[in-house]
């Protein structure tokens, strides 16, 4: 019995060594995992590299013995070669043409999630989802040719000579048919996620349809409608093209949408687009704007993610 | 139904369910009609860009074809253009063009079209759309013959055969899209070759081997953000980092190349594919996340390593996803422009790209600069190269669509 054990001991520790897998040396598995690691990593190192390089040269802006907080968020003038450095000038257009956009996508992007969720059979969603997804695959670039040259003549004919050839107005208007499939199609998956239960209890009362769709499935799926318009002010903010080519070109502090302004994307768009020497001001100033962008785009789709994350959590 | 007693039956009772009912049906129609816009929406846009590519032109010549041949302009022999303009440009000029290709091999309508350009010099007074050209007629032809009186009309389609093969050109009458479509094929082939396999590497880190903790999380939420990330800042990040750290590379004169600077095809390729990346990540970690675990461990139970699992059981099977998700990645790769913008695309390029250390353009960005000029004949040319980009837009999803109704797999 004793000798037995002892047998089986020595098995263990000689022989079953060799067949140990977990121990095996296998490099190519180890060289590979190392690669996919590294591939998983530099998404990390983009984030590093886009704060690192924008923050650099936007320190190098701000260093400026002449460029002051005070001036960058206390002035209405841009013009950094001749010493203005009033952040506002763009950051106003920034704003007209998103809200304009979000006036618009917001709306009409939560009553057409409405129809596809709570209405559409199934035929016609699979007639009617791909028309909204064309209109996200469309480029930026073409909506811009059809701002300047679909939308705002027709505004002008409606409004008159007070419009600009160039305005924020038809910018606007533009840019919220371009986000429009993006808060639909986020809305449309937060009313879905609506458990049927919610709605069945509510017809079993005897609601409508539209009360329920309203009053129902509608308030519950709020947090996720808030993430979907958290998304779309940040892509408003991002937009670059549709205001380059028809809100104009020139910082102008004004929250007139008849008028023409540039954004800070369009800004960023028009200077650098230009031959332009590295360490002057104007280059560094870009660098400065973009880091406001990006910050600003960063927290508000944080701000969505997190909305989505907890909001999933409450029907699990 | 109709006999229900509990049900509340009287005037009062109906009257308020028929308001709401009509309610319903108001709100409804609101819900429909928002839907209608946005269809609307991209009628108008398609109709707008088909309306600006065709319609009347009103042009002159500077100088008259009489001066040059009697023969009518219509029946000009391939023989007969070469001699006319042997005999009128300058030899140097002659030489050149003799040089870039020979005049033997060019096609009738190519020598015709050198012979508009540089002889007769045509020049465009006024063009019209498609809708009113053909809805306007007599008008258009009145006001032609009043303003003006020496000049032909002529319903032209801009978009052409020759439109898609012709290099850049400052007039838009013979300008085309030849160095531009070059130019974005360049560049999307760049993006893919550098973002796909190290996309699909990150996914299948993420899916297959990360283990599920805070640094995994933050690696996500990384990319989620990434994706977010306004498509302008990609392209400061490029001009930052590809087109001034990395000059040496980009512009290739680390490997010999002289005559060029950061702002290559190389550069504008890279930050293309930074931009693609999370996109191609995300989609390929739901094509991976998409295979059955009783494939993974029915690999492992024979005897499998992980990366032999991955290799010979998910990647094949995920392998539809990750080619859809990459072809979604290159249409948006192909229509992006404020980072090429930034970046430093070339606005005037007549000549081919020659390599990744080429200066270059692309279809988004001559379609920038056509919209932004003032003349209506470069407007009716960037309508064309819209019809172009989105011609290839569309070949590019029907294939993703394909790929994804051919291969997909129902687990």
């Amino acid at each position: 019995m004793k000798e037995e054990t002892l047998n089986l001991k020595t098995l263990e520790t000689q022989s079953f060594r060799q067949f140990d897998l977990k121990k095996k040396r296998r490099t190519g598995e180890s060289i590979i995992q190392t690669l996919l690691f590294l591939a998983g990593i530099l998404s990390i190192f983009v984030t590093i590299a886009i704060v690192y390089e924008l923050g650099k040269e936007a320190m190098l802006f701000f260093n400026d013995p002449d460029v002051t907080l005070g001036k960058f968020f206390g002035t209405t003038k841009w013009q950094p070669g001749i010493g203005q450095y009033g952040i506002w000038a763009l950051v106003s257009a920034t704003l007209v043409t998103s809200f304009i956009a979000i006036l618009i996508s917001l709306p009409l992007g939560l009553a057409s999630a409405i129809y596809l969720s709570e209405y559409a059979s199934f035929k016609a969603r699979s007639i009617l989802k791909p028309i909204l997804e064309i209109l996200a695959g469309i480029p930026t670039v073409v909506y811009g040719y059809f701002a300047l040259l679909f939308i705002t003549p027709i505004l002008k004919s409606i409004i008159g000579e007070q419009l600009q050839v160039y305005n924020m107005l038809s910018a606007g208007i533009v840019m919220g048919i371009m986000i429009l499939p993006l808060i639909s199609s986020m809305s449309e998956d937060a009313l879905s996620a609506v458990p049927r239960s919610l709605r069945e209890a509510a017809y079993a009362m005897g609601a409508t349809k539209v009360e329920t769709s309203l009053q129902v499935v509608l308030p519950a799926a709020l947090s996720g409608i808030g993430a979907a318009l958290i998304i779309g002010i940040s892509r408003a903010v991002g937009e670059t093209m549709i205001v380059a080519v028809a809100a104009g070109s020139g910082p102008n502090f004004s929250f007139n949408p008849l008028d023409a302004a540039e954004t800070m994307t369009g800004h960023i768009a028009r200077i650098s687009g230009g031959d332009l020497s590295y360490n002057s001001i104007d280059y560094t100033s870009l660098f400065a704007i973009a880091l406001m962008l990006f910050l600003l785009t960063l927290v508000l789709n944080l701000i969505s993610q997190w909305i989505v994350n907890r909001f999933r959590e409450r029907y699990e | 139904m109709h006999t229900n007693n509990h049900y509340p039956q009287d005037q009062d009772f109906r009257e308020a369910l028929g308001g709401r009912y009509r309610t319903a049906t108001i709100w409804q129609g609101l819900f429909l009609s928002a839907l209608l816009i946005a269809i609307i929406s991209l009628t108008a846009l398609i109709y707008n860009v088909v309306d600006g590519a065709f319609g009347y032109v009103a042009f002159d010549y500077k100088k008259d074809p009489a001066e040059f041949t009697s023969t009518p302009l219509t029946e000009l022999t391939q023989d007969e253009l070469i001699t006319i303009l042997k005999d009128n440009l300058s030899s140097g000029a002659y030489k050149k063009l003799e040089n870039e290709k020979p005049m033997q091999k060019r096609s009738q309508a190519e020598l015709y079209t050198l012979f508009l350009e540089r002889l007769v010099q045509l020049d465009t007074k006024e063009t019209w759309s498609m809708t009113n050209s053909l809805m306007n007629s007599e008008k258009i032809k009145a006001e032609v013959a009043e303003k003006y009186p020496t000049a032909n009309l002529e319903f032209r389609s801009w978009l052409t055969p020759q439109f898609l093969v012709t290099p850049m050109s400052s007039k838009a009458e013979f300008a085309g899209v030849r160095t531009a479509v070059l130019g974005s094929l360049w560049l999307v082939g760049i993006a893919i070759l550098f973002s796909l396999p190290i996309g699909t590497g990150a996914a299948i880190y993420l899916q297959e081997y990360a283990p599920k903790n805070w640094f995994t999380g933050i690696i996500q939420t990384n990319i989620n953000n990434l994706a977010g990330v306004p498509s302008i800042v990609y392209g400061m990040l490029g001009l930052a980092v590809f087109v001034r750290v990395m000059e040496p590379f980009t512009s290739g004169s680390m490997f010999g190349v002289t005559d060029s600077n950061g702002r290559t095809v190389l550069s504008a390729g890279l930050t293309m594919g930074i931009l693609v990346l999370p996109l191609i990540i995300i989609n390929a970690q739901e094509a991976i996340k998409a295979v059955p675990d009783s494939l993974r461990q029915a690999a492992y139970g024979v005897g499998a390593t992980r990366w032999q699992a991955v290799w010979y059981h998910v990647l094949p099977n995920a392998l539809p996803g990750i080619l859809t998700g990459s072809i979604l990645a290159l249409s948006r790769a192909l229509g992006e422009t404020a980072p090429l913008i930034v970046v430093g695309a070339s606005t005037f390029i007549s000549l081919d790209p020659q390599g990744p250390f080429s200066k270059f353009t692309a279809l988004p960005i001559q379609i920038y600069q056509w919209t932004t000029r003032a003349q209506s004949e470069f407007h009716a040319i960037a309508a064309s190269a819209i019809v172009v980009l989105l011609v290839l837009l569309l070949t590019l999803n029907a294939t993703a669509v394909l790929l994804r109704n051919r291969f997909q797999r129902r687990w």
